[in-house]
């Protein structure tokens, strides 16, 4: 069987196409993130408590809010979650924001929770499933420290690319790259969903997934300015992203097909993990032929204009 | 078959045998059992509590300067100059020096000089000193500090008597101390007892005690001298709370005391025994002596005196406390005096629980979403490929088996962002595949023999390959180097995932491949 024989697209004729796509759901997602949604940042970041408790019978929410309100627990927010492929569960999400684990009452929240439901909710015995306490130490902590794990994953990959292929593939693979983190966030930011520490696991993987595609393609593109000296550039970049299209096609869909059982069979725990994934392969897929690659192009034609030296120099490949 | 390519097939079965190994181990007890022997499981899999204290290291400094303060008043008696510390809150690490008499500050020099205060900063200025411990004795105190109390919740929880507990340094934030303890999953009791800070001293009583903290304030005059403080408690079993003003440096503290045992008064009732260090002994003993008769003792646990005495003779190394305890209480108070207690209090920052059936559901959707997508990807692979997807299904299953024997060889934890790397190593593992294969097809197209594409092809596929996972690894490693929890789960199976991957993508496919083509004979045509 075989999708893609020989493909002969003109990609390169459709970067103003790429280009409009790309800033939609960029500015789409800027915008929410600034002025709509925000960043909705889970209890992992923003500090506060969270409490999974599962009730022997379906909950009533309207009775456990009552019950907090009896008890006098404010701000909570309580929250049905859905259990594997999209079955209810009797589980519910009680959270509490960052005054409930002050360093110095660390455990209040949690206390409080318990105890409202145990005195006021009498539709059904419950069990405690799962706290989460972060104080506001630990939630910054958390936040420095997944901003700075991203920031470093992404000088790591520059480095490499630079010392494998030329500075330029490096940007263009990290301009990609933050493109497609930038959308997958703004797609947090526009769903309304917890961005967790796990959430931030699953975007750096999907750093590393789309950069893995980009660098399918630059390897391509390598090999054939080795083969075509002749040819523009221009003419290499979309040789090589039909050369790879079946590839690319294919491991995305793949790759998509694992994220989707994820998606459908690993639980509330890995939602917004699987979510990301899901919105980030089919970006990172976008954008290794719609971004990283054009960007070479137009890199080149500013050089020509600026009279500099036209061509891109093509790295040595590795000798086997 | 030839010699090299039943080297080779050997190779294949002699890495797989091991890496089953490494995910069984000797087969005993049930397959599941097997498996959970070799394979940690993290906390959010098994159960249990994950909880990041910060250790209050400010306060050990204090305490130093405290006692430092207090032997340097006595030395410095004859000089006329006194010691105090003018912040104790924001700068506890400085001691200033007052010396009225300006003909005497080369005596107070000498005395500075003493080897007692090398771990200070000693600066001259208006009208006497200022001590700033230094940078390094800082540091040095805080890591002691930091080490003493992980010593110390290491052997509280012992004693409680939780399987396999995790007490380590966190790297995260500074004195910080992660504590995990599976199978704990109502984290109550350890919670106290670990932040418990045991913290006992003996404190100097200096006059009378007050109601409560404004007549106290009053009665000084309207203000706390520096070396005093104003501690609550009752001073006797059954008496009303007081403010009582205590010297602030104590004549005996946390790491002074040597043992405890819980035990009874004459009357019956529950108190606490203890024995000091020989050296806090001797400290003790001159106090005790000096002050026989008149003077007043406060004993102090966590900030509040619970029995004020009057010093009836010299006591060197034994003593005890009375303090109205019920038994639980004189049992955990010895308990902890015994395991030592903290130089520091403890704030907890951070605190995760999951319980054991939240833990065995994770697991079973982790597995179910594990198998539905590897199945997928299977039938696809075969659907696509035909006899090359036998291949990459091989490979592919090599795979798995390798990763998770990586995971029981090295005692890494498997969690279930874990698991979800595992997955996702499933489907970036089989792109090997799909590279390696499409570039094939290309070169048969150009017209190559079997063998000539399947080499050019895997020649090509191999530049590739090899900046795909160097570059995935180099991430992964920052994310292992740097994340923490779920990050650092995820980081550990992504990379185990691509190394093995390596190997199997690129060797054991290729290995079919030879084995192939020596049966049908090179031009033979290949299913792919």
């Amino acid at each position: 069987m075989e999708l893609f024989r020989s493909s002969n697209i003109d990609w390169l004729g459709k970067k103003w196409l790429f280009l409009g796509f790309s800033l939609i759901f960029s500015i789409a997602g800027v915008f929410s993130l600034l002025f709509w949604h925000h960043l909705p940042l889970g209890v992992d970041f923003t500090g506060g408590t969270q409490i999974t408790v599962r009730f022997s019978s379906t909950p009533n929410e309207d009775h456990i809010r009552a019950a907090m309100d009896a008890a006098k627990v404010h701000d909570a927010r309580i929250q049905r979650i859905s259990g594997a492929a999209g079955l209810s569960s009797n589980e519910v999400i009680v959270s509490l924001p960052i005054s409930s684990a002050q360093d110095t009452s660390h455990d209040q929240g949690r206390s409080e929770v318990e105890n409202a439901l145990s005195a006021n909710y009498h539709d059904s015995a419950f069990t405690v499933e799962k706290v989460d306490i972060v104080g506001p130490t630990a939630g910054k902590q958390l936040q420095t420290q997944a901003l700075l794990a991203t920031l470093y994953s992404l000088i790591g990959m520059l480095i490499y690319l630079w010392f494998r292929f030329e500075l330029i593939y490096g940007i263009a693979a990290v301009v990609a790259v933050f493109h497609d983190t930038l959308i997958t966030i703004g797609a947090f930011s526009l769903s309304n969903q917890e961005v967790s520490l796990t959430v931030i696991a699953a975007i750096l993987t999907l750093i590393g997934y789309s950069m893995n595609d980009t660098i399918v393609v630059f390897d391509r593109i390598r090999e054939d300015l080795a083969e075509n000296r002749r040819a523009s550039l221009a003419e290499v970049v979309n040789l090589a992203i039909n050369q790879t299209l079946s590839r690319t096609v294919l491991t995305s869909s793949l790759t998509f097909l694992t994220a989707l059982s994820l998606y459908l069979f690993g639980g509330e725990v890995l939602h917004g993990f699987s979510f990301a994934l899901v919105v980030g392969i089919l970006i990172g897929t976008y954008s290794s032929i719609a971004v990283a690659a054009p960007m070479l192009v137009a890199y080149q034609n500013w050089r020509a204009r600026n009279g500099k030296e036209a061509t891109l120099p093509a790295a040595k490949p590795v000798v086997r | 078959m030839g010699k090299n390519l039943a080297a080779k097939t050997w190779a294949i079965v002699a890495i797989l045998v091991l890496f089953l190994y490494g995910i069984f181990g000797i087969p005993h007890g049930g397959w599941k059992k097997s498996i959970t022997d070799r394979i940690h499981l993290g906390l959010d899999l098994k159960g249990g509590t994950h909880l990041v204290l910060q250790v209050q290291v400010a306060e050990a400094i204090g305490s130093t300067t405290d006692r430092d303060m207090q032997a340097l008043s006595t030395a410095l008696a004859a000089t006329g100059a006194t010691a105090q510390k003018l912040d104790p809150t924001a700068h506890p690490e400085v001691i200033t020096i007052n010396s009225p008499n300006p003909a005497k500050n080369s005596d107070v020099r000498s005395v500075l000089n003493d080897n007692a205060y090398q771990g200070y900063d000693v600066q001259s200025s208006a009208g006497g000193f200022t001590l700033t411990m230094k940078k390094e004795a800082i540091r040095d105190l805080e890591n002691r500090t930091l080490d003493t109390s992980i010593e110390t919740i290491r052997q509280r929880i012992d004693s409680l008597g939780v399987s396999e507990p995790v007490i380590e340094k966190y790297g995260l934030g500074d004195n910080q101390i992660l504590v995990q303890l599976p199978g704990v999953d109502d984290p109550g009791r350890v919670e106290n007892i670990i932040q418990s800070t045991a913290k006992l001293e003996i404190h100097e009583v200096v006059g009378t005690s007050y109601p409560d903290e404004a007549q106290a304030l009053q009665g000084l005059g309207g203000m706390v001298p520096a070396d005093e403080i104003l501690v609550k408690g009752s001073g006797a079993v059954g008496a009303p709370d007081q403010v009582w003003v205590l010297k602030r440096a104590p004549i005996v503290e946390g790491l002074d005391f040597r043992g405890a045992t819980a035990q009874q008064d004459e009357n019956g009732r529950p108190d606490v025994g203890f024995t000091l260090t020989t050296e806090a002994g001797d400290r003790f003993y001159k106090y005790t002596d000096a002050n026989k008769g008149t003077g007043q003792m406060a004993i102090v646990l966590e900030n509040k005196v619970i029995e004020v005495a009057t010093i009836q003779s010299a006591i060197r190394d034994q003593g005890r406390i009375t303090g109205g305890f019920s038994q639980q209480q004189a049992d955990d108070l010895s308990l902890m005096l015994r395991t030592g207690s903290l130089p520091a209090s403890i704030k907890y920052i951070e605190t995760r629980t999951v319980g054991p059936s939240l833990g065995a559901a994770s697991i079973h959707q982790g597995v179910m979403a594990a198998v539905a997508g590897l199945a997928a990807v299977m039938i696809f692979m075969l659907i696509y490929y035909k006899g090359a997807g036998i291949n990459a299904d091989i490979a592919l299953l090599l795979n798995l088996v390798i990763l998770l024997g990586f995971m029981g060889f090295s005692g890494a934890t498997l969690t279930l962002p874990g698991i979800a790397g595992v997955i996702l190593t499933i489907g970036m593992g089989v792109d090997s595949n799909v590279l390696i294969f499409e570039r094939v097809r290309e070169e048969l197209r150009l017209g190559k023999t079997s063998a000539q594409a399947i080499d050019d092809g895997f020649g090509h596929a191999w530049n590739t390959i090899f900046d795909t996972h160097v570059t995935t690894i180099v991430s992964a490693g920052i994310l292992f180097v740097f994340g923490t929890g779920p990050v650092k789960g995820f980081a550990v199976t992504l990379v185990f995932g691509l190394l093995a991957n390596l190997f199997t993508a690129i060797f054991v496919s290729r290995v079919i491949f030879d084995y192939l083509l020596e049966k049908r004979g090179r031009t033979a045509a290949l299913s792919i």
